[in-house]
């Protein structure tokens, strides 16, 4: 017997799941067909690819981890190399947490969710989750997640043998699909200025910080342009409050028209 | 210590899992930790979200700008106008992520057959 929330709690898993068939599951695919041909082009093998895959889940991480294996770095140097990188996994699943958890879900549970969080799943979830009742979130974000998660996995198992054919000019095209697909795909479910700010800002920052400090270029990039994007918010917001109230109320409803457009 | 110091079947493995499993949850489980203490409209929230988004842009401008791999045959030109290109129609066509990411690609694609 099977009671109504039960039946909820499915619902809403399914409905998580039936988002591997969007744009962002399927973009994402593609870039792990990319991903493959790199780690095959490495020298990896299949059942190393696919571990990778699932345990790290991550796709500029595992980039990383296949450069610095490459390049014969220690294990220590490679550890540091991935995990200054992955610095950026901390504020996007500390602003995705108090989005998913449901008014009494268990830290444990928490955790384990983390783990299937990435860019993908962050821009998917942050894109949706508005929509779905509070105490159902976290089973939408997991229906969706593992699904996701499951579903490269075996697709980097499937392709690795054909991706070594791949002529270089597909590859590099496979390549390119995820830095556009993160640039269109924030931008567009952007809940606020703040976030247009904070990518305009990284955009450029990133250049800057990479000709000062290679190594931590990402960080710091993501720490200054940030703090600037959030400053800037509140100048201007500061700055708008004194006007009329009518003003606000027409930026109000100009960002939710916008909103609505894009989802 | 290097990926080929140990001819062992589990070497791979325990690289994988110390360089790459572990240098990347241990910041996600500090994020539950972190995350599960602010509330949905803090402005810490705010700010680490800002921060957050800033971070994905310069990763963005890094696989564009310094990309691995195949990308890297690329020209730069070719790479920064095609973005530019995909992205602009993109906002002028209703900001629909399809219609940009489809533009881009096209062009990154047609512009390396051509040069």
């Amino acid at each position: 017997m099977t009671t109504a929330s039960e039946r909820a709690g499915a619902y809403w898993f399914l409905q998580g799941m039936r988002g591997i068939f969007s744009l962002p599951a399927l973009i994402l695919i593609t870039s792990f067909v990319g991903f493959t041909g790199f780690a095959s082009e490495a020298g990896l093998l299949l059942e190393h690819a696919v571990f990778m895959t699932g345990i790290v889940w991550a796709l500029p991480a595992m980039v990383l981890l296949i450069s610095s294996i490459l390049a014969n770095a220690s294990l220590p140097a490679a550890f540091l190399t991935v995990t200054l990188s992955s610095i950026r996994l901390l504020p996007m699943v500390a602003a995705l947490i108090p989005e998913i958890r449901g008014r009494k879900t268990s830290i444990w549970v928490l955790l384990f969710a983390s783990h299937f969080i990435a860019v993908t799943a962050w821009v998917f979830t942050m894109e949706r989750i508005r929509s779905v009742p509070v105490d159902q979130r976290l089973r939408f974000f997991l229906g969706f997640a593992l699904t996701l998660t499951t579903t490269v996995t075996a697709v980097v198992a499937a392709v690795f043998v054909f991706v070594e054919k791949l002529p270089p000019i597909v590859a590099g095209t496979l390549f390119f699909l995820t830095p556009i697909y993160f640039l269109t795909s924030i931008w567009a479910s952007a809940r606020d200025r703040i976030a247009h700010y904070a990518m305009i800002a990284g955009l450029l920052g990133a250049p800057l910080f990479h000709l000062i400090a290679p190594d931590f270029d990402i960080l710091y990039t993501g720490i200054v342009a940030g703090t600037l994007a959030f400053a800037f918010d509140r100048l201007v917001g500061r700055r708008r409050k004194p006007a009329a109230d009518a003003e606000e109320t027409g930026q109000g409803t100009g960002a939710a028209a916008d909103e609505g457009r894009d989802r | 210590m290097t990926w080929e110091s140990l001819d062992t079947w589990w070497w791979p493995y325990l690289f994988i899992i110390i360089a790459g499993w572990l240098a990347t949850d241990i910041w996600r489980w500090l994020g539950v930790l972190i995350g599960n203490r602010l509330a949905d409209d803090a402005p810490l929230l705010i700010w680490v979200r800002a921060v957050a988004t800033a971070l994905v842009a310069a990763v963005i401008a890094k696989l564009i700008l310094y990309p691995s791999g195949a990308l890297q045959d690329f020209p730069l030109a070719l790479r920064i106008g095609a973005a530019i290109f995909g992205f602009g129609l993109f906002l002028a066509t209703g900001r629909k992520p399809w219609i940009g990411i489809l533009s881009a690609v096209a062009t990154l694609f047609l512009g390396r057959l051509l040069l």
